[in-house]
């Protein structure tokens, strides 16, 4: 049977090391969020070698964009969005020291196979279950690009936000293996 | 009192084009305004073509008076009262555009807040149904995440998505106050922002947020009847990305447009949020495919398309689909679709279009009939 874990951002690399696609496992500490725009300026600052407003090394991104807070609450809905529109951007973070992705859906074979070299995991948040997850985010603060509005990055205080392992860092992939287990045809 | 009405528009501005609306009490004042307006109006130009009479007691009933700038100066020297001035018995009901904007930032709200009895239903069945164990955990999440978006009065999803309108106006509905398209805007802008919903739309080109999820993507169709029905769904993008259109050839036939359908929601996989609902539009043109698609989703979710050929192709692509093994968030399963919704429509000798339209698990649509 599949093991709960908890995981610790930013990482700690024997947790993370530990970890195996299917596993079910809880995040707890600091993370950063990161959709389509920001993406597209990190990368663009990486690849002009330019000064980031954030720390890579070690970090986990959550593919998000939040609801606005409504007044007596920290923040809006919040689940993870799809995953694969940042695969252009994603290996050259990783080559910056970015550990651990969480989104949703499958991502490409040139992440995959970067991921493999750098030790990286994705994993998957269950995507629609915004209230759910925005009752594990205990703090946020916007770091930068505040005016991206939704798109802005934030980091956030998270406690036992439920996680799967989709990818591990051996590149064991849970969007290749489920369906093939369940698949009838 | 009539002649203070009809200098009004000079004091305040008022648009020439707009009716006058006079209040009738009775009978007397009626005949009074009748004889009145006939004297005034063949001595001056009117300030309006139309005066519209209420009746306070009938208020569903509106009179209109019409005075035709081209039979008043043919039928006045005959004294044609029938031709020059006639009073039309309408049953048309007016709906200020006010009420519109009202009820689309209300629908808009609700919408976002909370998924229908009929997909919810449909989810707990799916985790009775569902053999993976992740699958099952997956469901149970998207169950809790139910209650807690009622509990914390938060969105379901954060991708409160792009507003789609759907506005079936009766014929016999006079709108008035204002621009109706303009109104529905209002309605949505109003909406997102009062009711904490996120802010996802912006210009496909410089990609500059609007800031307040305008505009709506509305579609008006002409309907019979008084009523105005108004439907807003708003579309997630990691369902709707997932969508595809294609021109299949006649000789392609049925297995082509289940082919199509199934390979769509392969293609798509873990990315729209499964459990999914599909919506197809079959026929017609390009963009009718494409509308009846999306129309599709409006359906109660599970319904059937009420020919009995298309309802069986809606159980068999459900069974396709559930086979596939995509499961619940992609993660490997046996519930990868909640519904199938076919819509059909005649096409051309030629062509076969067919679309396909994704729906995630947050089927959100509200509706409101004025």
């Amino acid at each position: 049977m599949k093991t709960k874990k908890i995981l610790h951002a930013p990482v700690i690399y024997e947790e993370l090391n530990s970890l195996k696609a299917g596993d079910t496992i809880y995040l707890r500490g600091s993370i950063i969020t990161a959709r389509d725009a920001a993406h597209k300026r990190i990368f663009q600052l990486l690849q002009e070698g330019k000064p980031l407003p954030i720390e890579l090394k070690d970090q986990v991104i959550y593919y998000a964009g939040p609801c606005p807070a409504r007044p007596g609450l920290i923040i809006g809905s919040c689940g993870p969005t799809t995953s694969s529109r940042m695969d252009v951007y994603t290996p050259l973070l990783l080559e910056y020291g970015l550990k651990a992705m969480i989104g949703k859906g499958p991502r490409s074979a040139q992440v995959i196979e970067s991921m493999i070299k750098h030790g990286a995991v994705y994993l998957a948040a269950v995507g629609g279950a915004g209230a759910l997850i925005a009752s594990c985010i205990k703090k946020v603060e916007i770091v930068a690009f505040e005016d991206l509005g939704p798109e802005a990055i934030y980091r956030m205080e998270v406690e036992d936000m439920p996680l799967v392992v989709a990818i591990d860092a051996k590149g064991n992939n849970l969007y290749e293996i489920g369906p093939r287990q369940f698949a009838r045809i | 009192m009539l002649k203070t009405a009809l200098n009004m528009p000079f004091q305040d501005n008022v648009s020439k084009q707009q009716p006058l609306p006079i209040i009738i009490h009775n009978r007397g004042v009626l005949l009074w305004i009748l004889s009145k307006t006939l004297f005034i109006s063949a001595r001056w130009p009117l300030p309006y073509a139309k005066l519209h009479l209420y009746f306070p007691r009938k208020t569903a009933r509106i009179y209109t008076i019409n005075f035709n700038k081209s039979e008043r100066r043919t039928a006045f020297p005959s004294c044609d009262f029938q031709k020059f001035l006639y009073l039309r018995h309408k049953i048309m009901k007016e709906i200020h555009v006010d009420k519109i904007t009202d009820t689309v930032a209300r629908l808009c709200i609700e919408a976002c807040y909370n998924v229908g009895d009929d997909v919810k239903a449909l989810l707990q069945k799916a985790r009775q149904c569902e053999t993976s164990p992740q699958g099952k955990n997956i469901l149970d999440q998207l169950l809790e995440n139910l209650r807690l978006a009622h509990e914390l009065k938060l969105p379901i999803c954060q991708d409160t998505g792009m507003a789609v309108v759907f506005l079936e106006i009766g014929q016999d509905v006079h709108i008035v106050g204002g621009d109706l398209y303009e109104a529905v805007h209002e309605g949505v802008r109003r909406g997102y922002t009062d009711g904490y919903l996120r802010k996802s739309v912006l210009s496909p080109i410089t990609r500059i947020n609007t800031g307040d999820n305008t505009p709506a993507v509305i579609h008006a169709e002409i309907v019979p009847g008084d009523k105005l029905k108004i439907t807003v769904a708003p579309k997630g993008f990691g369902s709707e990305n997932m969508s595809q259109l294609k021109m299949l050839k006649p000789s392609d036939g049925l297995e082509g447009i289940k082919k199509f359908i199934l390979q769509t929601v392969i293609d798509a996989g873990g990315n729209p949020c499964p459990p999914i609902i599909v919506g197809v539009g079959i026929g017609g043109t390009m963009e009718k495919a494409a509308y009846m698609a999306k129309k599709a989703l409006l359906r109660p979710a599970s319904t059937h398309n009420p020919d009995p050929l298309v309802a069986q192709l809606e159980e068999e692509m459900l069974q396709a689909i559930n086979n596939t093994g995509i499961g619940p968030q992609g993660l490997g399963g046996t519930v990868t679709a909640l519904a199938v919704h076919i819509e059909t429509y005649p096409t051309h000798i030629a062509g076969l279009p067919v679309a396909v339209n994704i729906q995630c698990h947050a089927a959100r649509h509200s509706q409101a009939v004025l």
